[in-house]
Formats: C-alpha cells, sequence, structure tokens
C-alpha cells in the first residue's frame, strides 16, 4: 500500500479529533491490556515462555539460509512448490501468475499483513482477478476500501453502526435489504455472504503465523476459521510469507504459540491453529490439489547481522501497540503504512525508507512499555533510538532541532559556563513567574504551553547555586 | 522454482550470507541445526500440562467449557444416544455429515433410528458434522484433527454445529505431546495434508472488540470424551 | 528514620542533581540530600556535573552523547554511590552508558563501573540501604504516577510506596492506571504538542478520579508536565516530588504554585 508515513503529524492530528476512533481506543487500551495482564499471571511459566520464544527466533535468525532450504526441502517432497521472491514486485507476480494458471476469478484471502505490505489486492484487481477478504475486520475495511488500523484487529477503529451502514450500502445488491443493528446479526450476515464466496473461490491466499522447518508446515493462527475455508475449499493453496517466518520445529512453534494468543488477545489460546503440510493427499475428500509457498524477502535479509536485527523476531502479536499509549492516542492509520504502533516505528522505516517514515521512530516517549510485553522481547525503544540516530547522522533530523542541540551540547560541556547561564535563565524565570507561580505561555515554548502551564522556579537560585553559598551544608529551604 | 538454479533463490540465500557474514551455514553450526531437526529440544515445561491422566482429562474438559465448547463424559455404547439427545436438546434437525472413519463406525448408530447420517466430506448446507479426533489438549481445551481419508476438514468447519467424539487415551498434556503421537503416527518425515487444533467454537472480536461466536467456522462445538 | 536490622554505615555517596531539579526546583536535591544523610550517607555534589546527556541521546546524536556522558563518568570517579532523583536520569547512567563505548574498552569498563554504582533515590533507600521509615507528616490523600524509566528500567515501584506509609497524615489511593506513560518524554511533548497532550489528559482524568488532593512521582520532567496540564485544567490537585513529601519539605509551594509572601 502506498504510505502517508510522510504525513504523520497532519495524520495524528485528524485522527485525535476522530470521535469515534477516540472511543474504540479508550475501549481497547483497557480490554487488551487488562485481558494480557490476567492470561500472562494464569500461566506461571509465560516469563520463560518469553524468552525461551526470543532464543528460538534468535536461534532461526542466525541460520537463516539453513531452516529456509530445509523448509523447501520438505514442502516439494510432499508435493508442494516453494517461490522466492527478493521484492514485493516478485511475490506479486508470482502470484498474479499462479492465479492466472488456474483460470483464478476470484481469491478467497485470510488477513496477512505480508499481503497489505506488497499491496495485492490492487495487483490483483488489475489482472481482473477479485480479491476477498475473508477476516471479518479485514472484509469491513475492504468494503470500505480503508487499510487496516490494527494488526490483529483492522477495524478496530470502528464502531458498529458504521459497520451497518457499510453492510447495508454492500449487501443490499445481494438481497440483504435492513440495516442491522446488533453485533451478532452483521457477524452471521457476514458469514453468510462470505461462505458463498468461500465456496467460489478459486484460490485461498493465507498468510503464515510460522513456518516449521522440520515439516515444511504453514501454521496459521485464527479464531474465525477463514483461514482454514481459504485453505481447503478453493483448489489452490497459496501462502505468502515473508523469510523471518521460518522457524526450525514443532516444539518450537508449542513455545511460541503459547505467547503469541496470550499477547495478542490475552486468550489462552486461539480457536484454530493450523498446519498445512503440501497438497490434497491420495483418498482425501477435500483441499487443494495445489498447494504454493512464496517467501517474501523485500529487504529482511539485509537487516540480518545489523543493529536492528532484532525487529525480526516479531511474531505480530499487536502486543507492542495494545500497550503503546501514542499508538492508543492516535490509533493505526496515523503512522500511514501497514505497521503501526512500535513495531511500525522500527519496520516502517525499513520497509519504505526513513525519509518517508523518519517521524514514527521519532514520535514515542520511550516509556518501554511495548518492550515489557513484547513476546519476544524485541528491544523497541532501543530500535527507534537506532533509528534516530540514522536520521541524524544522515542529516534528516530537522534543522531546528539540530542546531538547538548543538547549541545545548556545547553548553552542556562547558559546565561552569553552563552554570552561569542556567543561574540567569533561573533568575529571569522565577523573577517573572514569582506572582502566579507559573506561565500561561513562554516565547520558544509553545509546544509546551499551548495546551498546559509551564511552572516558574521558586526564588533563591538553582541548586548548584545554594549549594555553594551554603558552603555545601545540608540546608533546609 | 523451487530448483537450486533458481536466481531469486541465490540472490536472498546470497543475501542473508552475506549479511550474516558467512557461506553456506557448516561446521558445528550446521550439525547443530541438524541435530535440532533430528531431536528438537522442547521449551520450558508447562507444569499444567503434566498432571497424571485423569487429571489432564478433567483439566481438558475445563478448558473447553471456558472456551465456550460444551462437554459430554460417557461411555463408548453410549455416543449415539448421547449425540441424538444433544441435537434434540438444542433443538437440531437429527441429520448430520459424519467422517467416514473406523473409530465412529465402530458405535451402534442403528439405535438411533430417527438420526440421519450421511459419510463425507463437510458440504456448505450441512448444519450438524461428527468427527473424531486425534487428540485432545488438556492445557488448553484443544482438540487436534488429522485430515486423512477418514477425516474430512471440511467437516470441521461448515456445519453449524461440531460434534467431535474424543477418546480419554487420546488427551495429552501439551502441544509437544501431539507433535510425538504425530510423528508416530505419520512418521519423522510424513505429516496429514492439514492439521486443526481447534479450541472451543468460531469467534470474532472485530466488531467493537466483543466476541461474537459463529464468525466462520461452527457457532457450536460439543465434545463428547469417551471413558476408556 | 529507621532502618531494618543492618544499620549501614555511613557512605560516601554522591547526589546527581539532575538539570532539571537543579534549574526548576531544588528542594528536591536537598530533600534527597537530607534522606540520604538520615540514613547514615555522607552527602557530596560533585562539582562538574550537568547533565545526564538524554536530550542528545534521544535525539539520536551519539556522539555528543559520548563527550557528555565521558563528562559525567570523570565527574563521579571514586564514589561509592551516585545517587539519582529521577528515574529517566538514573536509568542513563545505570543502563544506557555502556553500550555508548562499545568501540573503546577502556571507557566501557569505566561507564559499567558507574553503572554500578548509580542508583534512583527511592531504590537506594530503600533496596540498597534498608531504609524502612521515615519521620515526616503530610495531611492529605496522594496518589503516585510510576514515572516509566524508573518502573520499567530500574523497577522502582514498591519503594516509594513502602515509605508513603510511615509518613504521618498521609493516605495513598491509587490510579487506575499508574503505570501509563504522562506523555512527557523530554523533547516529545514540544515535538509531538498534540499526542503529548491527549496522553497527559488522559493522566489527569486518571488522576482527578482518584479525588487525591496531591500527585507524587519521582521525576520532575513529569511532573512538570502533569502539574502544567492539571493547572491549565483548573484542577486543585498539588503536584510534588516523592522526596519532597518524604524528607518532611511538604509545606513548600507545589509545583507551579506561588511562594506564601513572606
Amino acid at each position: 500500500m502506498q504510505s502517508t508515513a510522510h504525513d504523520f503529524k497532519d495524520n495524528a492530528g485528524a485522527a485525535l479529533a476522530d470521535r469515534n476512533l477516540q472511543e474504540s481506543l479508550a475501549t481497547l487500551k483497557v480490554g487488551f491490556s487488562e485481558r494480557r495482564r490476567q492470561a500472562a499471571e494464569r500461566l506461571p511459566e509465560f516469563e520463560a515462555l518469553r524468552d525461551r520464544a526470543r532464543d528460538i527466533k534468535n536461534h532461526a535468525l542466525a541460520n537463516l539460509d539453513f531452516y529456509l532450504e530445509e523448509f523447501e526441502r520438505k514442502v516439494t517432497a510432499l508435493g508442494g512448490h516453494v517461490h522466492w521472491a527478493p521484492t514485493a514486485g516478485d511475490a506479486r507476480r508470482i502470484i498474479g501468475d499462479l492465479c492466472k494458471s488456474v483460470g483464478a476469478r476470484t481469491v478467497a484471502k485470510s488477513k496477512s499483513m505480508v499481503a497489505e505490505e506488497i499491496a495485492l489486492n490492487e495487483h490483483l484487481e488489475a489482472l481482473d482477478i477479485a480479491p476477498i477478504e475473508t477476516d471479518l475486520g479485514e472484509y469491513i475495511i475492504q468494503l470500505r476500501r480503508e487499510p487496516p488500523s490494527h494488526i490483529i484487529a483492522p477495524a478496530v477503529h470502528l464502531t458498529k453502526d458504521q459497520v451497518a451502514d457499510t453492510f447495508l450500502e454492500h449487501h443490499t445488491p445481494l438481497g440483504f435489504t435492513k440495516r442491522l443493528t446488533e453485533r451478532n446479526d452483521l457477524v452471521a450476515e457476514a458469514r453468510h455472504v462470505l461462505r458463498q464466496k468461500f465456496l467460489d473461490a478459486d484460490v485461498g491466499l493465507t498468510g503464515a503465523n510460522f513456518l516449521v522447518a522440520e515439516t515444511g508446515s504453514s501454521m496459521l493462527v485464527t479464531n474465525e476459521g477463514n483461514a482454514d475455508l481459504s485453505n481447503t475449499l478453493p483448489k489452490m493453496h497459496i501462502v505468502l510469507a515473508s523469510i523471518e517466518k521460518v522457524i526450525p520445529t514443532l516444539e518450537d512453534a508449542a513455545v511460541l504459540l503459547r505467547v503469541l494468543a496470550r499477547s495478542a488477545t490475552g486468550q489462552e489460546s486461539s480457536a484454530y491453529t493450523t498446519l498445512n503440510t503440501g497438497p490434497r493427499r491420495d483418498g482425501d475428500l477435500d483441499g487443494p490439489s495445489a498447494y504454493h509457498v512464496v517467501l517474501l524477502d523485500n529487504g529482511r535479509s539485509s537487516v540480518l547481522g545489523t543493529q536492528m536485527q532484532d525487529m525480526l523476531r516479531c511474531i505480530r502479536c499487536g502486543a507492542c501497540m495494545n500497550h503503546c499509549p501514542v499508538y492508543g492516542a492516535i490509533g493505526g492509520h496515523a503512522y500511514g503504512w501497514v505497521y503501526p504502533g512500535p513495531i511500525g516505528a522500527v519496520l516502517t522505516p525499513q520497509l519504505v525508507g526513513v525519509e518517508e517514515a523518519g517521524d514514527l521512530p521519532n514520535a514515542s516517549t520511550f516509556c518501554g512499555r511495548c518492550e515489557s510485553v513484547c513476546p519476544v522481547r524485541i528491544p523497541l525503544p532501543g530500535l527507534m533510538r537506532h533509528w534516530r540516530e540514522r536520521e541524524f547522522e544522515r542529516h534528516l533530523t530537522p534543522r531546528a532541532v539540530r542546531q538547538g542541540l548543538a547549541l545545548w551540547s556545547w553548553l552542556v560541556r562547558r559546565p561552569k559556563l553552563y552554570r552561569r547561564v542556567t543561574q540567569v535563565a533561573n533568575r529571569l524565570l522565577s523573577t517573572f513567574g514569582r506572582a502566579e507561580g507559573r506561565y500561561h505561555a513562554l516565547p520558544l515554548a509553545s509546544g509546551w504551553t499551548r495546551f498546559r502551564d509551564f511552572p516558574a522556579p521558586p526564588a533563591g537560585g538553582t541548586f548548584h547555586a545554594q549549594w555553594v553559598r551554603h558552603g555545601g551544608a545540608r540546608i533546609r529551604p | 522454482m523451487s530448483d537450486r538454479g533458481d536466481p531469486a533463490r541465490e540472490q536472498i540465500l546470497g543475501s542473508i550470507r552475506r549479511s550474516l557474514r558467512r557461506g553456506e551455514l557448516a561446521g558445528a553450526a550446521r550439525a547443530a541445526a541438524e541435530e535440532r531437526l533430528a531431536s528438537p529440544p522442547r521449551g520450558p515445561i508447562v507444569r499444567r500440562a503434566k498432571l497424571p491422566h485423569a487429571e489432564k482429562v478433567a483439566l481438558f474438559c475445563q478448558w473447553a467449557e471456558t472456551h465456550n465448547a460444551t462437554v459430554a463424559r460417557i461411555s463408548g455404547a453410549d455416543v449415539p444416544g448421547e449425540v441424538s439427545a444433544y441435537l434434540a436438546r438444542n433443538n437440531l434437525p437429527a441429520e448430520a455429515a459424519m467422517a467416514p472413519s473406523p473409530q465412529l463406525e465402530s458405535y451402534d448408530w442403528q439405535s438411533q433410528k430417527m438420526l440421519a447420517l450421511r459419510r463425507g466430506r463437510g458440504e456448505g448446507r450441512d448444519q450438524v458434522s461428527i468427527t473424531g479426533a486425534f487428540a485432545g489438549i488438556a492445557e488448553t481445551g484443544t482438540v487436534v484433527m488429522a485430515s486423512g481419508p477418514d477425516h474430512p476438514v471440511s467437516l470441521n468447519l461448515l456445519p453449524d454445529t461440531h460434534i467431535v467424539v474424543l477418546r480419554e487415551a487420546d488427551i495429552v498434556g501439551g502441544y509437544e505431546d501431539v507433535w510425538e503421537k504425530l510423528r508416530d503416527r505419520y512418521g519423522k518425515n510424513g505429516m496429514p495434508r492439514t492439521v486443526n487444533t481447534i479450541t472451543g467454537p468460531s469467534r470474532t472480536g472485530d466488531i467493537e472488540q466483543t466476541i461474537e461466536l459463529g464468525a466462520h467456522g461452527p457457532r457450536r462445538m460439543h465434545i463428547v470424551v469417551v471413558r476408556d | 528514620m529507621s532502618t531494618s536490622d543492618r544499620p549501614s554505615p555511613p557512605r560516601r555517596v554522591a547526589l546527581f542533581v539532575t538539570c532539571l531539579v537543579d534549574l526548576f526546583r531544588p528542594a528536591v536535591g536537598f530533600a534527597a540530600v537530607k534522606l540520604l544523610e538520615d540514613a547514615g550517607c555522607t552527602v557530596e555534589v560533585p562539582p562538574l556535573q550537568v547533565c545526564c546527556g538524554q536530550p542528545a541521546y534521544n535525539s539520536g546524536d551519539r556522539e555528543s552523547t559520548r563527550a557528555i556522558a565521558a563528562q559525567v563518568i570523570d565527574a563521579f570517579e571514586g564514589f561509592e554511590a551516585v545517587v539519582v532523583p529521577s528515574g529517566s536520569c538514573g536509568g542513563m547512567l545505570a543502563h544506557h552508558y555502556p553500550g555508548l563505548f562499545d568501540d573503546d574498552p577502556a571507557m566501557k569498563a569505566r561507564a559499567e563501573d558507574l553503572a554500578r554504582r548509580s542508583h534512583e533515590l527511592m531504590a537506594f533507600l530503600v533496596s540498597v540501604l534498608g531504609v524502612e521509615t521515615v519521620t515526616a507528616r503530610y495531611d492529605g490523600t496522594v496518589t503516585y504516577h510510576d514515572s516509566c524509566s524508573g518502573l520499567r528500567e530500574l523497577g522502582v515501584k514498591e519503594q516509594p510506596r513502602r515509605l508513603l506509609t510511615s509518613v504521618q497524615g498521609l493516605r495513598l489511593r491509587e490510579m487506575a492506571t499508574p503505570e501509563v506513560c504522562c506523555g512527557f518524554g523530554g523533547t516529545f511533548c514540544v515535538k509531538y504538542p498534540e499526542i503529548s497532550n491527549a496522553m497527559v489528559s488522559e493522566k489527569t482524568a486518571d488522576i482527578a478520579a482518584t479525588e487525591a488532593d496531591t500527585l507524587l512521582a519521582g521525576d520532575l520532567g513529569c511532573l512538570m508536565n502533569m502539574a502544567g496540564k492539571l493547572q491549565r485544567e483548573g484542577r486543585q490537585v498539588r503536584v510534588r516530588h516523592v522526596a519532597e513529601v518524604l524528607a518532611d519539605m511538604g509545606n513548600l509551594a507545589p509545583i507551579g504554585e506561588p511562594e506564601a509572601k513572606r
């Protein structure tokens, strides 16, 4: 999809003014984090599992080529095909060709962030192939032609009334002419509409949560069962997965599954966890006759071995955004591309360029809540800081910031001068702020005083001045 | 496509190796990775997956119910009766699509005169399906389905109501025990086309973060746990 | 002030004042000195200390940060402990400095040495010195905000609360989400003022919901942010650094309030 990350500040402003979004976010902030906390508490081994999950992904990344080749060998041995796609364009072309090879008119798609990343739907539409999103949230936003606002809850920004309007508009031609008001009725109507689409689809396209090298299996985790219908009913199943999804063994998958659902939604387990290994076997009564895995690199291999490598551990649970106060304030669309929240702030500059997405790693207080809940312990604030360093090195940091910083650090490195300057500043701020104890407006600090008062220091001078004045003795102001 | 001469393949693998500052994985590192695949090490032990068998069965039932499945614990001879009774209790039609499995055929379905069974895969209009299960996972109340001629995947997904007949003996502690069972059945290099691990009915929280059951898969899951 | 059964010998402790305390709220520094002295420490304030370097570090200016860190490392050489009345500056010394010198083993060793000796004030009093109670009085209901770096980098959570229970007349009433960031974030609050405002507004609503008359925290940046917002909203909540209350300095004018006429 087209990035609007360069418009981050404007996007954020619009999000802050969107009342429906703000209501959804209010629920999200409390709900997800509380459910995760409870789920983690119910499993005494949770922290040990997080350590192990981190180690598994680190091991897989350090041996990524080996496990990808093993994965390919197993898939091929069981009659499947593996396709290697260095770029997004390669992946689009491969998938388009596969669809054309079976004369596909519709593709049943199960939610895939990688498919969003490579803008697959637009490509298929250009080939006159209709991609049908089947995850309920993705389906809703596809009808509305919006991008997802959350990686596991794509329509989290919408209210049920907005969904009802959308369904009425799009389902009326299918004979559903009543505007629904209850959530369960909306779900039932979508189920009905999508069921027929599943039955009619020529190709099922899914992502993968994990690729298991040991068995050549793609592993999919959903609550709705849409991925399973996508990989069972159509005659061709295409798995689109990025290369860092490969893990060594089923035992490793067990560890990752235990942290994934709990981190994502606070569930003990998602409803459906499915291993697909190759196409339909002799004697099978259903299942696709062709099974293809498209392995996408799209720049990931170049992140290996760098200080940014840790981002490749991500298992896309969404816990970082569920716990991020910035995401909680502005939601996902403001980030302007596929991956929002803290993980988006480190992935997006990598995948679309730091010139385009330079705001994202800066729009963080480094509060560290994301890192504290990440199931694979990605040091997200540290990675955001690395991006800021790269921006600074490449002179992408705004000029005013650079100049201010240069002046400040010059001063800080001259303690005696710094002392005199701060004493003057202290005296000015305390003298003019004495009457009220604070400022309603201050030159050079309008970003602050637009929204809040600025406290004035009390009379008496800086700490260091007072300390020296009293001969370093203990005083009681 | 997936042959070694594929330039795209070499491009990705080459880029990975350049980034990792090495050639093809070799020596001790390769041996360690091969060993990991040959004898997969287990992660931290989850204590609740390590109970004595009777407690595992109880834990399975408890978690399955927590995940909105219903559970009946009966003896093998009573399976057909329980299925009929369940359908009647829930005002469901006395007809079902059943997996053509030896386990299910071993029950006396003739005893249920009113129950109409169709053997085969699931169809879009099916209301009810009956399948066996490869295993049950006590840790989360999950049923495990291995696809094959005796178990079409569509039966797990298409009907509104899924009745699962699970033998107590097939209830294991955690995922790792299922993997061992799969290796025992299908061999180290074999896997069925599909392994579905299913925890309760289909659900979605995509509208206003409120859980609704029956998103795409079954709205109801009834697990008949058969005593050994 | 009493300590547990292991009376600590006097220690030679250096106070890292922090630039915000130096400039805007010197009382926090004096409160820290009092608490440390009451716990049996000898407190010194190395004169060449300035800033820990966070503004440069968090803006991506690694070179300036290294230069500033080297200066701090020099200034605090030789002290048994370096105590900081701020979780974020404390975290800078205790966690982030060593990583700045990965290519300079000698400096890295010195940074690691400083990191080992550096402590946030509350953590030092309770977890290192074993202080259990203070002698102080504060008549009011307080709520306590867990500043992010102190909480997540240094594990400051129970220590201030434990000491607060010994303050006479003080009642603690927790917020629904005391661990959620207040939106300060150093330069964040002026680079992204609208987002910061949304965050601090949520925080002040949470504070107000407790009906506490006083807000305490351990980081002056967060305190100035929350005080400024509470005052702009016209809420009658007094805002103080936790050290002031523990040091029995609760009679000072709160942050952002005028001093009583003499």
